[in-house]
C-alpha cells in the first residue's frame, strides 16, 4: 500500500490553526464532545481523568503585567507521519494490536478502540497527549444517550480513544459522491466538528496535498510552525502565529537557544 | 474437575511410605487427568458441533411473515424501491412504517400477515421491530454506496436471493455475543458456501477486498 504515497488520489488530511484569531473560547472542543460521543463527567476538575479529543492550552510570554500576552492553543490529535512520510508516527510503531494504524490513503491516523486493550504504550509514545484512556465506562447522564451521534461507536472502559479527524464525515461524504458518481469529495464535504465550530474560523482543514484547498497555502505561511518539529513526527497539524515567542514555545528550545531557522528550512512542507 | 480432587489424596498418603514412588505416581496421574480432559474437551466440542449445533442460538420469527416474491412483482425498481439510497449517500436499509403505508394503509388482499400487519402496526402508528439478519455491531461501518454504486455489485450477492424469497425465515440470535447467526455463517466450521448470501464477519469482508481489490484495506476503511 506504501507505493500508493505517489497517487495523485492519496490525500494528506490536514489541519491548520490561526492562533492569532483563537479566542479560546472552546468551541470547538464542545462540539468535539457532541460529535465523537466522549464521555464526560459530573465533576471536570480533574484534568487526569477527563477525557478530550482536543483541548485548549494557554501559553504566556511570562513577562509581568504591562508586557503578559497570552495565547490559546487548541490541541488535537497532530496526525503525525513521521518521518519520510513512511507512516510510522510514534503510536502506531509501539502498538501491539495494531489497533491504532496509519491510513495511506488519507493520512488519518487511526484507532480502532474494540481492537484496543488498553496497554496504553501509545499514550507513552506519544509526545502530544493527544490520546486519552477510559477509566471509567462511560455515563451518560439521562436521556443524553438519545442524543449521541450515531455514526460514532462510543468506547469501553480500558481502551484508549483519540480524535480522528472526525473521519465517519470522511466517510459520510465518499457515500455521497459514490452515489453521485464522483471520484472526489470536495473540501467542504469533509470537515471536522472542531473547524466548523470555531466561531472565529482559526481552524481550517482539508488536504495537504491538494493546491485547491486553503491549508495548502496556509500551511506555508512565514507564520507556519508545527510542534516538536525536531522529535520529526512530521505532525499535520499546523499553527499559524505573528509572535515569534509563541511560535518559539511550539518546540523545547533551552532559555538562551537561538531559534534554528536552518532546521525550519529542512522540514518538507509538501 | 472431580478426577482431580480423588487423585490427589491418594498420592498424598503414599508419599511418606514409599520414597522416590510417588513422584511417579503424581507423573501418572497427571496424565490421566490430562487425559480425561482432553477427551471431555474434544468430546464436548463434537456434542456441540454435531450433536446439537443449534445450541448456541435463540430463535425468533419476525414480526410479519414477509413474501419478497410478490412485492417484487408489484414495484417498478426492484430492491431499490423499498431498499433505496438516501440523497446524503446512507443506506436506507429496512424500509420504515411511513414507506410501508403508502400502499398498505387499507388491506390490497386477504393475506392474514398483511392484516395483522394494519391492525398491529399501521392503525397504532407503530414501526415494525423487524429483526436484521445482516446487522453488524456498533463499531463497523459499511458503505453499501461503496458496494452497489462503487463497485456495481447486486444485492443477492451478499444477501442471498432475497427477491424470490416467500416467507421470513427465522432469525437467529447467538446466545453468547448477541449476532445474528448469518454473521458467523451457518456452517460451525466455516466451510463451504453458507445457505443465505454470504458470510459477513471481518475476514469475510478482508478476503473479497483482497480478492478483488489486491489489498485488505485500512482499518478505518470499515470500522468507526
Amino acid at each position: 500500500m506504501k507505493e500508493e504515497q505517489g497517487d495523485k488520489h492519496t490525500k494528506r488530511y490536514g489541519m491548520v490553526i490561526d492562533l492569532d484569531k483563537c479566542t479560546g473560547c472552546g468551541a470547538c472542543m464542545v462540539a468535539c464532545y457532541a460529535e465523537n460521543n466522549v464521555p464526560f463527567k459530573k465533576n471536570e476538575t480533574d484534568k487526569l481523568d477527563s477525557l478530550n479529543w482536543i483541548r485548549i492550552f494557554q501559553l504566556t510570554n511570562g513577562r509581568s503585567y504591562p508586557d503578559t500576552e497570552i495565547c490559546y492553543l487548541p490541541m488535537p490529535c497532530q496526525h503525525c507521519d513521521g518521518i519520510g512520510k513512511h507512516g510510522h508516527p510514534p503510536c502506531v510503531s509501539v502498538c501491539p494490536a495494531i489497533a491504532t494504524d496509519y491510513d495511506y490513503s488519507t493520512g488519518v491516523v487511526s484507532q480502532i478502540p474494540t481492537r484496543c486493550f488498553g496497554c496504553r504504550y501509545c499514550m507513552a509514545a506519544c509526545p502530544y497527549h493527544a490520546r486519552k484512556f477510559n477509566w471509567w465506562d462511560p455515563v451518560w447522564p439521562a436521556d443524553t444517550e438519545k442524543y449521541l451521534n450515531p455514526n460514532v461507536s462510543a468506547r469501553m472502559r480500558g481502551v484508549v480513544e483519540k480524535c480522528t479527524f472526525c473521519f465517519h464525515r470522511y466517510q459520510q461524504a465518499r457515500d455521497k459522491a459514490y452515489l453521485e458518481g464522483r471520484d472526489e469529495i470536495y473540501e467542504s464535504e469533509y470537515q471536522p466538528a472542531c473547524a466548523q465550530a470555531c466561531p472565529t474560523n482559526a481552524i481550517t482543514f482539508g488536504d495537504l496535498n491538494n493546491p485547491d484547498h486553503a491549508v495548502y497555502k496556509l500551511k506555508n505561511s512565514p507564520r507556519a510552525f508545527r510542534l516538536l518539529e525536531r522529535l520529526h513526527t512530521n505532525p499535520k497539524v499546523y499553527y499559524l502565529s505573528s509572535k515569534s515567542w509563541v511560535r518559539r514555545a511550539g518546540d523545547n528550545y533551552l532559555e538562551n537557544e537561538s531559534r534554528p531557522e536552518s532546521n525550519r528550512q529542512k522540514i518538507h512542507h509538501k | 474437575m472431580n478426577t482431580n480432587d480423588q487423585q490427589h489424596p491418594v498420592s498424598d498418603t503414599a508419599s511418606p511410605e514409599t520414597g522416590d514412588a510417588p513422584e511417579k505416581r503424581k507423573n501418572g496421574s497427571g496424565w490421566i487427568i490430562l487425559l480425561f480432559f482432553v477427551i471431555g474437551f474434544i468430546g464436548s466440542l463434537l456434542g456441540g458441533w454435531l450433536v446439537f449445533p443449534e445450541l448456541l442460538y435463540s430463535e425468533k420469527q419476525q414480526p410479519i411473515d414477509f413474501d419478497h416474491e410478490l412485492h417484487m412483482a408489484q414495484v417498478y425498481e426492484g430492491c431499490q424501491s423499498c431498499h433505496y439510497f438516501r440523497k446524503d449517500g446512507s443506506f436506507s436499509g429496512i424500509p420504515d412504517l411511513y414507506s410501508c403505508s403508502g400502499c398498505h394503509q387499507y388491506p390490497m388482499g386477504t393475506n392474514p400477515e398483511e392484516e395483522k400487519f394494519i391492525e398491529q402496526y399501521v392503525r397504532p402508528n407503530k414501526e415494525v421491530p423487524w429483526l436484521v439478519y445482516s446487522k453488524q455491531p456498533d463499531c463497523v461501518f459499511f458503505s453499501h454506496a461503496a458496494h452497489v454504486k462503487g463497485a456495481d455489485m447486486e444485492c443477492r450477492t451478499c444477501h442471498g436471493n432475497m427477491a424470490q424469497s416467500n416467507h421470513s425465515r427465522p432469525y437467529q440470535e447467538n446466545r453468547l455475543t448477541g449476532y445474528s447467526r448469518d454473521i458467523w455463517g451457518y456452517n460451525i466450521a466455516r466451510l463451504g458456501k453458507p445457505k443465505y448470501g454470504l458470510r459477513m464477519k471481518m475476514n469475510d469482508c478482508a478476503d473479497c477486498h483482497e480478492r478483488e481489490t489486491g489489498h485488505k484495506g485500512a482499518c478505518f476503511q470499515c470500522h468507526q
